[in-house]
């Protein structure tokens, strides 16, 4: 956040949320990391008079919220699309309790899934758990809302959703700041079971409630100011909310405009009144026919998703060409050119641990996390990857499928922060029912992904601050791993041997790879030594390059180029290391069998 | 200002991208425009390709820059330069960096990185202006400035007093960190005089 005049500032709608959440009065914070949602957490950290904290997992990090809100707290949660599936549980009946103090949960949505397994569109969680959302379109909007949302919170008795997606959490903009809200009723305890005690008879009286309240909501909606009539021009009128209104404007601004600050429930007086008004209804929205549908459920027409794809982001010019039903003809081609996808670092420790597994013919069912990039070339190492804990859980069914023909043949690779996010469930579950999948933990000390966030494990708070860090070797013995291995992954066949070992146990088998992320800040500020290639050693094996650093790379030889360079004719060409880049790992040198690779005693 | 104006910064995780577009962002605000700025974070940064898209004028609203409406890109590597081709128009200006970063594929043998790659623009009607920010950054001491150096050649170009920029660079660089950093800006600009 950089102030820009009296005032004014210029941030993204991560920090404007965690602004928001200070002017709100917000108490207690807890969440999960995770893109577009992490800085949210992140900058609220950095305030004054509020209590932040990385949960373990989003369920864990609303429920924290919720427990902070029974006090009396205004409480928020803040988590990625995904993660509001594993906080699911707690929000379907949360939806019933309500809440003392505020309490928000904001899901940060990823289209076009620039950081993601997929793209749901978690509008459909307001309908399904019967709460309502709030939808802003840019940073501005997305403090203000918040704030708004708290107010509703409260005066509603309900937990209210803030969505967002990428093109709000990353997006930076102007916003003002404003006054902190004061006079937030004092925490205590007060027992109120029929509210908090959700067992059948007492959780049948809420049910109810929560319908009037959503009836109350409805009618609210249709004077609020966050659903806001533009008027324009009305031979098309659009409805459209989040970051699509922000399209229409630019692809139609002379047009009228209902924009709807509050995605669910809907207003719908508001909405018959805006269509009545216009010759012809268009509904643009990102990915689902959210808006659309329920819509027409009124026995309103309108177009949607019959010109507008349910898939990806949209942009000012899908907008416009899909309703206009032409397209640019004018544009440039792209140019064929060799991809650039993005890549482990220069010293990552994974990539020991991937070179090895890319060798051994074992099925490797994988992770979310930056070891997920071990799928592309040339580690092409992993097998399977759907969500956050399942490599463990997906390993044991596969062998439990496989019976004896799966034995040494299927492994599971998980780093820590993921591990104690939900992984360690499903080791509980190998250890009990009995398989020998071997589990590998990358313990890199950091939730790295996502930008370097402390976990349970990494022995730090949000802040920064000593915290109290799980022992994940203890762990895994406690949950009744009897194999427990740990390795330096710098150290490639090393830990190969290791690998092997574990793999052929019948038993279940954890290797634990033990080494910092580079990116960490005690990685960095230390001085690497590089490596370098003494180049009339090589011989061209390029198993150094099969690592696939970045810091190493292969110049060919052309025609006759190898003999007058004095090495073999058949030689087809050498590794070089780029000793700006290189990180001082070491993995390439434990590989390399012809002393051409050395350590520089000093940069 | 009546439109609105795209610039479009592409290159390779790590760049010092962000920075850059960060500068010119608060530059622009400086001289009373309405900025937006889209990045991205996450997966993508790990030395993958990336942009991220400024839009200025006098109110903006999307924060994406639509195919074809790029009036200047700055692109950080000689590549990264021509990917982003489909968001430039005939008249469009690309300052780029004449560095070479080689791609996964490029380094371990199993692709080419292309040649002609300035030719890819300029045949098409694009103005290119090459600069060597390494070693511009190099020359005035810090060689993490070569994102400066670009932004400084940038500057040129746009319809604003270049001295907006130098108050931006002073608002985000930290102190100890600052003269370098005006010396790299002002190199840049030198560049595209």
């Amino acid at each position: 956040m950089t102030q820009i005049r009296e005032n004014a500032f210029w941030m993204s709608g991560n920090e404007a949320l965690a602004l928001g959440a200070v002017e709100a009065g917000v108490k207690v914070a807890s969440g999960y990391p995770g893109t577009p949602s992490t800085e949210i957490m992140e900058n609220l950290s950095t305030y004054e008079g509020v209590y932040t904290e990385w949960a373990p997992n989003e369920k864990v990090g609303l429920e924290v919220a919720i427990g902070a809100s029974f006090a009396g707290a205004r409480a928020l949660a803040t988590m990625k699309h995904v993660g509001v599936n594993v906080a699911a549980d707690p929000l379907f009946t949360a939806s019933y309790t309500g809440v003392c103090g505020g309490l928000v949960l904001v899901s940060a949505d990823d289209p076009e899934m620039h950081s993601s397994q997929n793209e749901q569109d978690n509008r459909n969680y307001a309908f399904a758990a019967k709460l309502p959302m709030l939808e802003p379109s840019d940073p501005s909007d997305a403090k203000e809302f918040l704030k708004i949302a708290y107010a509703l919170s409260e005066e509603l008795d309900t937990p209210v959703m803030l969505r967002i997606t990428t093109r709000v959490s990353h997006v930076k903009g102007v916003v003002y700041k404003g006054e902190t809200v004061s006079g937030n009723p004092a925490c205590g305890i007060t027992k109120v079971p029929e509210k908090m005690v959700m067992l059948p008879a007492l959780a049948r009286g809420r049910r109810v409630y929560v319908e009037e309240r959503m009836k109350k909501c409805r009618e609210l909606a249709e004077t609020a100011d966050f659903n806001v009539v533009e008027p324009g021009d009305t031979k098309r009128g659009f409805i459209t909310s989040g970051v699509a209104y922000l399209y229409v404007k630019e692809a139609f601004p002379e047009a009228t405009v209902l924009k709807l600050g509050m995605c669910w429930p809907l207003p719908e007086k508001k909405i018959r009144e805006f269509a009545a008004s216009v010759d012809e209804l268009y509904v643009v929205e990102e990915l689902d026919p959210f808006l659309e549908t329920h819509i027409k459920a009124m026995g309103i027409d309108c177009h949607g998703k019959d010109l507008i794809p349910n898939q990806g982001e949209l942009n000012t010019a899908i907008v416009r060409e899909s309703i206009e039903g032409k397209k640019k003809a004018d544009l440039f081609a792209p140019v064929p050119l060799p991809m650039r996808p993005p890549n482990m670092c220069a010293g990552c420790p994974h990539r020991g641990i991937f070179f090895n597994l890319s060798k051994l013919g074992v099925f490797v069912s994988g992770d979310i996390g930056c070891y997920t990039l071990a799928f592309l070339p040339p580690l092409s190492a992993m097998d399977s990857c759907v969500c956050m804990g399942a490599s463990i859980s997906i390993a044991h069914g596969m062998a439990k499928a496989l019976g004896a023909d799966g034995h040494n043949k299927v492994v599971s690779v998980i780093g820590d922060s993921t591990f104690m996010h939900t992984g360690v469930n499903s080791l509980m579950n190998t250890v009990y029912n009995n398989s020998g999948a071997t589990t590998i933990i990358l313990d890199n000390s950091i939730t790295a992904m996502t930008g370097q966030q402390q976990n349970p494990a990494s022995g730090r708070s949000i802040k920064g601050e000593h915290a109290h860090g799980i022992d994940i070797e203890g762990l895994c013995r406690a949950i009744g791993v009897k194999h427990v291995f740990v390795v330096n992954p710098h150290d490639v066949p090393e830990t190969k041997k290791v690998l092997k070992e574990a793999i052929a146990l019948e038993e279940p088998s954890v290797v634990i790879s033990k080494a910092p992320c580079v990116l960490l800040p005690e990685m960095k500020e230390r001085k690497p030594v590089s490596y370098f290639t003494n180049q009339e050693n090589c011989v061209g094996c390029m198993a150094c390059i099969r690592l696939g650093c970045p810091a190493i790379s292969w110049t060919a030889f052309g025609e006759g180029e190898a003999e007058a360079k004095g090495f073999k004719a058949k030689q087809k060409g050498v590794s070089k290391i780029d000793e700006i880049l290189c990180n001082d790992c070491g993995q390439c040198a434990s590989l390399c069998k012809f002393n051409a690779i050395t350590r520089k005693e000093e940069k | 200002m009546e439109t609105t104006g795209n610039i479009l910064f592409s290159g390779v995780g790590g760049q010092g991208i962000l920075l850059a577009s960060e500068i010119t962002a608060l530059g622009l605000l400086g001289a009373g425009f309405d900025v937006k700025k889209s990045e991205v974070h996450g997966m993508a940064q790990r030395g993958g390709s990336v942009t991220a898209q400024l839009r200025y004028g006098k109110k903006v609203y999307s924060p994406l820059i639509e195919p074809g409406c790029a009036d200047i890109q700055v692109a950080f590597e000689m590549m990264e330069a021509v990917r982003y081709l489909p968001y430039l128009h005939k008249g469009s200006k690309v300052v780029v960096n004449t560095q070479r970063i080689l791609p996964p594929a490029v380094a371990t043998g199993k692709a080419v990185y292309p040649e002609g790659l300035v030719e890819q623009l300029t045949e098409r009607g694009i103005e290119v202006v090459p600069v060597d920010a390494f070693d511009i950054a190099l020359s005035v001491g810090e060689v993490r400035t070569a994102n400066v150096v670009l932004v400084g050649a940038m500057a040129a170009f746009m319809p604003v007093d270049g001295a907006i920029f130098e108050e931006a660079i002073r608002t985000r660089v930290p102190e100890r960190f600052l003269e370098v950093n005006l010396k790299a800006y002002r190199a840049g600009r030198d560049q595209s005089k």
